[in-house]
């Protein structure tokens, strides 16, 4: 009876600790593999001789291109994974996703005004991106406010807002695409579904902004528990419910944002990542928190390593490759679920 | 014996429809207080309102002496628990996981519990006879299992009152019987008030010993089972007739609602 109570702080090691590895396992793999091959043993030689040591045409590769890359997909699947949870979490619903609040609709109009416009891929498309879906969320923001009234944002009004938006949104994308000259589409569409072969090592820095918003998340695993039970049950257990499913939303929202802004839209990573870790570690968000984090991450390691090597020529977004995973591994847990 | 609860002249509406109207009552520490009244009455407000959950617009409400809106979120819910109409089990929580969080206004920032609050929740978990469950996941335990994990967590966070809003409602008469005993039971273990909405007349009857009736956001009556249970009474507010005789089985009102072709 004693093992229905164990604590859950040795759980969140072991989970973390597990993951963990797993996520360097995939980083190192990632890094070994590029067009001419893979070698492992070089990889790791080089990456343990230091940064200040470039004088190979291999070790520049490593430290220049490949490491950069794999911290960005480690980045981007860590960051959609806990937004998806987060997203769960708040409008309880197992099936949430980090753009279901129109996210995706609105940094993709802003992608592609930037992309039209002939900016560059950052920080230009980035900026317009994000600002794009800033201004969706300050949307969906002020629509669930007010449909809701002083009770404000239920979760109801806010799914039904986010997927509204989304389906606007769409349409203003389709109209942009149709009066777009030839050239530019092929851009377009690869951004649309998550493309990391833009990816500068400049762009590295703003990807830490999101390292205080896992940080926030984590500290608000608890009440995330206590939202399950329904806001009012979770009020009446000493938690302030518009206060933290404010902050939530709004962190949540930004570090999804920040991170579409640079890879694109990524599918599926937010569904499948929480929805498997639950399956696996159980509901507690004390435990999902890490491990959505360090399993998305490497899941989306993985992922991208793929969508390298797969093709014979070039790459492929890795958006294929998540929702070509992703789809039917969702539809087997949804099958396995039933029963 | 001191007050748990004091409501005076307090006034509750969305827009211009009155939720609740100029409620005032007292509540002793120790006492089981039911509160009855047709659907729509304002009871299950009236908890909400309490447990802080709604805010009301008019008016006073004191716990143990303390106006309400002074006290933080989190001391109020060391001093009030909340056993709920309806418990939503959309995701796989275990039994001990659920009991645990009845934990959490004790917790400190990082919401980790520690060796004694696991003490306390087995021993919830004992009381209400669910220990063998622990492992279970809520969606598949019967009604009656499921309503004794919400009262053990509800008494996991060790409050000075509970509020249960219908607690039997759709339960057969034995686990009726069994949840109103372990409330009565830890009411008088731990000297813990218990204020409770309920639609079941008798078994307001049989445990409460303070009765309110409410209506149309309004009390009505307040007192003893045997001076607020009577024909007339339950006939004004509940709009039926109701037969009220002695219980045979000790010094208790029985309430038979009388079908139309006996009457």
């Amino acid at each position: 009876m004693k093992s229905s109570f164990s604590s859950v702080l040795p759980k969140i090691s072991l989970v973390s600790l597990l993951l963990g590895f797993l996520l360097v396992a995939a980083g190192v793999v990632g890094i070994s593999f590029g067009p001419s091959g893979w070698n492992i043993h070089e990889a790791i030689e080089i990456l343990l001789s230091g940064a200040g040591d470039q004088t190979s045409v291999n070790a520049t590769i490593i430290w220049q291109i490949r490491l950069p890359r794999v911290i960005l997909a480690a980045v981007v699947g860590a960051t959609l994974s806990l937004g998806g949870l987060v997203f769960q979490a708040l409008l309880r619903n197992p099936l949430a996703e980090p753009y279901i609040l129109g996210v995706s609709g609105g940094s993709a109009i802003g992608a592609i005004i930037g992309i039209i416009t002939g900016l560059s891929a950052f920080p230009g498309v980035f900026l317009t991106a994000f600002a794009g879906s800033m201004c969706v969320l300050a949307c969906i923001y002020l629509l669930a406010v007010g449909v809701a009234g002083r009770y404000a944002m239920n979760r109801e009004s806010l799914l039904l807002a986010g997927v509204m938006i989304n389906a606007f949104c769409s349409a203003v994308i389709m109209f942009l695409i149709s009066i777009t000259k030839s050239t530019q589409i092929h851009s377009i569409l690869f951004w649309m579904m998550g493309d990391f072969s833009i990816f500068t090592r400049e762009q590295i820095p703003l990807l830490s902004v999101v390292i205080p918003c896992f940080i926030l998340i984590f500290v608000m695993a608890r009440p995330m528990n206590l939202f399950l039970l329904g806001r009012e049950t979770a009020s009446t257990m000493g938690i302030n419910v518009g206060l933290s499913f404010t902050i939530l939303l709004i962190v949540s929202s930004f570090m999804v944002s920040v991170i579409v802004g640079q890879a694109g839209l990524v599918g599926f990573v937010g569904l499948v990542i929480p929805h498997i870790n639950r399956l696996v570690f159980g509901p507690d968000h004390r435990v999902l928190v890490p491990a959505c984090i360090l399993g998305g991450a490497a899941y989306m390691v993985f992922c991208d390593i793929l969508a390298r090597v797969l093709p014979s020529q070039g790459e492929m977004p890795v958006g294929i490759i998540t929702a070509i995973i992703g789809a039917p591994l969702f539809i087997f847990l949804l099958w396995r679920g039933r029963r | 014996m001191s007050d748990a609860l004091v409501v005076r002249k307090l006034d509750h509406y969305y827009g211009p429809k009155y939720v609740l109207k100029n409620i005032s009552f007292r509540v002793k520490t120790g006492d089981f207080f039911v509160i009855i009244g047709p659907n729509g009455a304002g009871k299950t407000s009236l908890l909400k309102v309490v447990a802080g959950v709604e805010k009301y617009e008019e008016g006073h409400l004191e716990i143990f002496g303390v106006k309400q809106s002074q006290i933080k979120r989190k001391n109020l819910a060391r001093k009030i628990a909340v056993v709920p109409q309806h418990v939503p089990v959309d995701f796989p929580f275990t039994v001990a996981d659920t009991v645990l969080m009845g934990r959490s206004p004790h917790l400190g920032l990082m919401g980790m519990e520690s060796k004694s609050d696991i003490e306390i929740a087995e021993q919830a978990m004992m009381f209400t006879d669910i220990l063998h469950l622990a492992d279970r996941r809520l969606e598949i335990l019967s009604g009656g299992e499921r309503q004794r994990v919400i009262i053990a967590r509800a008494i996991c966070q060790q409050p000075r009152i509970i509020l249960l809003d219908e607690p039997t409602a759709s339960l057969d008469p034995s686990h009726q019987l069994k949840i109103m005993d372990l409330m009565e039971r830890f009411r008088e273990e731990h000297d813990t008030t218990v204020i409770m909405v309920s639609h079941d007349l008798n078994l307001a009857a049989m445990y409460g010993n303070r009765i309110m009736i409410m209506k149309d956001g309004e009390v009505m009556n307040l007192g003893a089972p045997h001076d607020v249970l009577s024909w007339d009474k339950l006939e004004f507010s509940y709009g039926c007739y109701m037969h009220v005789d002695e219980s045979p089985i000790g010094k208790v009102p029985r309430i038979t609602p009388v079908p139309e072709k006996f009457r």
